[in-house]
């Protein structure tokens, strides 16, 4: 080390420590000034680089990657419509129910902590839930409410989408996808109905799946049913209750459905709904509006079964 | 009156998305209207201007040509989402804070519930349940309102109105929706939340809900109308088979008015398909199975409100007896 610093006279360890000391004190200056500095663009930083994979410069070309390489935007193309991201056309209701979804599936999580599909105790979870657990009542409002808004949201959705024509041409499978994702909501919130076990589960419940007795050939009490074999023991309606009655094979099989099966399938739907809608080419519209006179008349031979090829 | 029963149904915790349906729907409604109509005006210039179509923008937004016809998704549609986000947050938050999800007495087979309710969104079926019976109101409509909605698409041969709203150019279409919809889907799931009380009985606004009310039921079947008893029958008959006659009478007669209903109601249908000079260019265009699937779908969709009509106007139960299945 002295041999190095080419220093004569200083060769002393206190000597040593002191100049250490003073060198280090300018580094720590030149350093914190540095860091300082870094804070202000904290987008330029090793940290947000290594989370975000790119730089982020306001040019285009990063306003594009900051969507594409992001595992949650990318489901968005990098640019859209400048007259799409207006509320009037979309009424952001598609977004709003798949943001309730994910309401949903978060309180719903937090929800099957204090819960136990069990007669015994499925009720008094609920009153434990409502006057124990902090901010239990308030867990389980936004998860009911949040259910409900979610079947509003669905039905303007798809009204939205039919006022638009939006089902035409290419994206008429796309419909038939959100008509089933629209079924499974249904569902989802009507299994999650008798959760509680109260009256008014139990009941509407019991209302529901006194419809399945009447399910022709299926069903008991329906067309053909018993000719066919059926009986309150075999029937469609025992298949989805477990039992004759609504019991505890009902609670545990509403339970799952609710919790495991529905939001499983209905995750697939979903992931080929926005899957769809990139592949279609984006939301519709607002699209220039056509002309009659623009209709494309049918030339020679047309195709069968279903529609024409239709416009453009 | 008694305008507390209403009330009392108005504000049940479980009953505010179908308060808030009365508003939402006529304003979303009210607001694809407008659009369309501002559209209809738009098509309507282009389309006597056959100039002015080639080179405007074809939208009523506002236009410049030296604006992108794109904008990026980062920031200009992200922070919508992220506002749109918060904004349902906070209305979660601020209902859940102020209004209770309902929890009544521990489920109980032996106490029914009177009237015992399906879930708010399935009240229309179970209204359709006072005109049909159940394994047409519970299985088969809900089976014909998917698949005839999932249909849609493929029936819908007007190529215009893709994309943007228009009123003018997809009447029919929107009628037809507006009519399932509203009519058919969010009028029953209101009846069946206000309007029907204790043994889904009928109780107008401001009447009582009178749990010890009793109706008499005086509906009849449409063979007894006609007092079909099968006795012309039992001349063709071998003697020990003569007392199935009246059961085979009711079988045979009631094929009839089935069948006149989806003669008169396809064809009424179909006129309604013809129109307009529009409408018959869309029709052209239309191939066999289209046609047949559509008129289908719409002749089945119309036998709820005809059912009803029969129904409150004749008091009628059945159209069709047989042992197995009544219509």
């Amino acid at each position: 080390m002295a041999e190095e610093n080419g220093d004569k006279k200083s060769t002393g360890l206190l000597d040593r420590v002191r100049r250490d000391v003073t060198d280090l004190k300018e580094t720590i200056k030149e350093k914190g000034k540095e860091e300082l500095e870094g804070l202000k663009e904290p987008e330029k930083t090793q940290l947000f680089r290594s989370i975000f994979r790119v730089k982020h410069d306001e040019t285009p070309r990063n306003r594009a990657l900051s969507v594409l390489s992001n595992v949650f935007f990318h489901l968005h193309p990098a640019k859209v419509n400048r007259d799409a991201v207006k509320y009037k056309f979309t009424w952001g209701m598609g977004g709003i129910t798949f943001y309730l979804f994910i309401v949903l599936t978060f309180t719903g999580v937090l929800l099957m902590f204090y819960y136990h599909p069990s007669k015994v105790q499925a009720f008094r979870d609920i009153l434990y839930l409502e006057n124990d657990v902090p901010f239990g009542k308030l867990l389980r409002n936004m998860h009911r409410w949040a259910a409900h808004l979610m079947i509003i949201a669905v039905w303007l959705h798809m009204f939205r989408v039919f006022l638009t024509g939006s089902y035409k041409r290419p994206r008429e499978f796309n419909w038939c996808i959100g008509v089933l994702l629209m079924v499974l909501t249904l569902l989802l919130s009507f299994t999650g109905y008798l959760l509680p076990d109260d009256q008014l589960g139990f009941w509407a419940v019991t209302v529901g799946t006194n419809m399945a007795r009447a399910t022709p050939l299926l069903g008991t009490e329906g067309p053909f049913g018993a000719m066919f074999g059926m009986t309150p023991y075999n029937d469609v309606r025992f298949a989805l209750l477990g039992g004759s009655i609504v019991d505890a094979n009902a609670l545990l099989r509403a339970y799952i459905w609710h919790c495991i099966a529905i939001p499983l399938i209905a995750s697939i739907f979903m992931a080929l709904h926005f899957w769809r809608v990139r592949k279609d080419g984006g939301i519709s519209g607002p699209a220039p509006v056509m002309l009659e006179s623009e209709i494309k008349e049918e030339k020679g031979h047309r195709p069968v079964i279903l529609r024409p090829s239709g416009m453009v | 009156m008694n305008w507390h029963q209403i009330w009392e149904v108005a504000s049940a915790p479980d009953n505010v998305p179908i308060v808030a349906l009365l508003f939402l729907v006529p304003f979303y409604v009210w607001y694809a209207f407008r659009q369309a109509l501002e559209n209809d005006r738009l098509i309507d210039k282009l389309s006597a201007d056959p100039q002015a179509a080639k080179t405007e923008y074809r939208k009523t937004e506002p236009w410049n040509p030296k604006w992108e016809r794109e904008v990026h998704t980062w920031p200009y549609l992200l922070r919508i989402e992220l506002v749109a986000a918060i904004l349902v947050t906070a209305l979660l938050m601020v209902w859940s804070i102020t209004l209770s999800a309902p929890l009544e007495e521990p489920s109980n087979p032996n106490v029914t519930m009177n009237p015992a309710k399906a879930p708010w969104y399935f009240l229309g079926l179970q209204e359709m349940l006072v005109y049909f019976d159940p394994w047409i109101a519970g299985v088969i409509m809900p089976t014909l309102i998917i698949v005839g909605l999932m249909v849609v698409p493929y029936i819908d041969a007007n190529p215009l109105g893709n994309g943007y709203y228009t009123y003018k150019q997809r009447k029919f279409a929107i009628w037809t929706f507006l009519f399932g919809f509203i009519g058919l889907w969010v009028l029953m799931i209101v009846i069946g939340t206000f309007i029907r009380g204790p043994g889904w009985m009928w109780f107008w606004p401001g009447q009582t809900w009178d749990a010890q009310r009793v109706e008499f039921a005086v509906n009849r079947n449409v063979d007894q109308i006609f007092g079909i008893n099968g006795s012309w029958l039992v001349h063709f008959m071998p003697a020990s088979n003569a007392s199935y006659a009246p059961i085979l009478a009711r079988i045979i007669f009631g094929i009839f008015p089935i069948l006149f209903y989806f003669v008169a109601a396809g064809y009424g249908v179909h006129r309604l398909l013809l129109t307009t000079e529009f409408s018959r260019k869309i029709f052209k265009r239309m191939t066999l199975l289209q046609m047949a699937t559509m008129e289908l779908f719409l002749i089945l969709m119309l036998s709820l409100p005809v059912k009803i009509l029969l129904r409150l106007l004749l008091r009628i139960k059945y159209v069709w007896v047989t042992p197995w299945f009544s219509i």
